[in-house]
């Protein structure tokens, strides 16, 4: 490193003037097939809801491949797939929805494979800097089991990086403090 | 002054496969009393180190999906009619840490009108709002690294954090980078403000000359005769690191 970083400040309460878009919560284009919903409630420290969080995410399509501008690991296939979503509200009640596909497995660190997940940014007044956390899936039991991301995360708090299913996708809920506090990584 | 490369990116053989961890004090603490915001919103538990995954060193091309338009980057020519307020220029480049510049990456911005209102329903503050501004911008950065916005000096404003508690003027700034690794959301404050002792969010970087780095240059020489003043902010994302096997605790 030859220059430091600039440093984060906080995304404060007035983004919503520049930030959100219409087609932002569509990691996938409105109608693509195998389109799932995506939502959840972002929680404070007294289990209030947030009315102004933005979170951004950021995956694979099904087959495990990025829309990525590198081309790391072979470009998605799945047509208008963008894999990258963003969510937030000038009127927000702190309720979030994303459309999306469920991603596939992605290679882990020179070899073997990770489980399906989503990479999660947490932005907030009162944040100075994003919050990173991970979506993985109640119903793939088995990957999960042996993913090496959750392996590092102690059992009693795997659950909160875990998305429940519903009838049309998954909810998955971020408490950014306190009882059930939602896993955060150092990225 | 150190000297940048020209060298830019090369999306196929010069794709980082790690990006390095910023170094103590370069940013923020999450849990930091002064900016009383923080208390209920920051995590209590330690951060887990994630090693830096194809998830993690991927980023989307987004300039595309938001097809930003020909008067995105010029906030005072978004209505009819000119907004009021210091015109100028806001313009920089976004480098690595190594001083690479960074093509092809979004930067957006938004920020108050010239009397320290922003266009937004919670924003209480009686300062009169200016029918030809929305205070939003967004450009991609050119081959190298270059981003140039034309828009108004925003006003101080107060806010409700302590007893006279007032924001220095600011320019908020996102920045996707070119992976999930290198995201940055940041302010952008103007040289010798008399506020900045006073404001704990600027003062939340605990390292001063950290601080600065947020602090926009005036610059005669790109400022455009009978027009406009230039100030000129350069963004540094993080850079290339060690390979994920060395980077590994």
């Amino acid at each position: 490193m030859i220059f430091p970083s600039t440093p984060s400040q906080t995304v404060g309460p007035y983004f919503a003037i520049g930030l959100p878009w219409d087609a932002g919560p569509h990691a996938v284009p409105p109608g693509a097939p195998g389109a799932i919903a995506i939502i959840g409630t972002v929680y404070d420290g007294a289990g209030e809801p947030v009315p102004d969080y933005l979170i951004e995410t950021w995956q694979a399509d099904g087959d495990g491949r990025f829309a990525d501008l590198h081309g790391h690991g072979g470009v998605s296939q799945l047509e208008g797939f963008r894999g990258f979503a963003r969510c937030g509200h000038e009127d927000g009640d702190g309720s979030y929805e994303i459309i999306t596909v469920k991603p596939g497995a992605v290679p882990w660190l020179g070899g073997g494979v990770q489980a399906p997940h989503i990479d999660v940014t947490v932005l907030a007044r009162g944040m100075l800097q994003r919050c990173v956390t991970r979506i993985y899936f109640a119903d793939e039991g088995e990957a999960n089991a042996v993913d090496p991301v959750l392996a590092t995360v102690p059992a009693g708090r795997r659950e909160t990086l875990i998305a429940e299913p519903t009838d049309d996708g998954y909810r998955f809920d971020i408490r950014l403090q306190g009882p059930g506090e939602t896993v955060f990584f150092d990225v | 002054m150190k000297e940048h490369t020209t060298r830019i990116y090369d999306p196929v053989s010069d794709t980082p496969t790690s990006y390095a961890r910023d170094p103590e004090g370069t940013h923020p603490p999450l849990d930091y009393p002064p900016y009383k915001s923080t208390a209920l919103r920051y995590p209590k538990q330690p951060l887990i180190y994630l090693p830096q995954t194809i998830t993690e060193i991927t980023g989307p091309q987004l300039y595309s999906a938001l097809g930003t338009g020909e008067l995105d980057h010029d906030l005072t020519r978004q209505h009819e009619g000119e907004p009021i307020g210091e015109r100028i220029k806001v313009s920089g480049r976004v480098f690595d840490t190594e001083g690479k510049p960074l093509r092809d990456t979004l930067v957006e911005i938004w920020q108050a009108n010239a009397a320290g209102r922003y266009l937004h329903r919670w924003d209480r503050w009686p300062a009169p709002l200016d029918p030809n501004f929305s205070g939003a911008g967004r450009c991609v950065t050119d081959d190298d690294g270059g981003y140039s916005f034309v828009t108004i000096k925003p006003g101080p404003y107060p806010w409700g954090n302590h007893y006279n508690a007032w924001r220095p003027a600011h320019i908020h700034f996102s920045l996707l980078g070119r992976a999930f690794a290198q995201r940055l959301v940041t302010q952008m404050y103007f040289p010798g403000d008399p506020m900045f002792p006073y404001d704990p969010i600027f003062n939340s970087v605990p390292d001063e000359e950290a601080r600065q780095r947020m602090v926009s240059r005036f610059s005669i020489h790109g400022s455009e005769p009978n027009w406009a003043l230039s100030y000129q902010f350069d963004i540094y994302l993080r850079g290339p690191g060690a390979t994920p096997f060395e980077d590994a605790p």
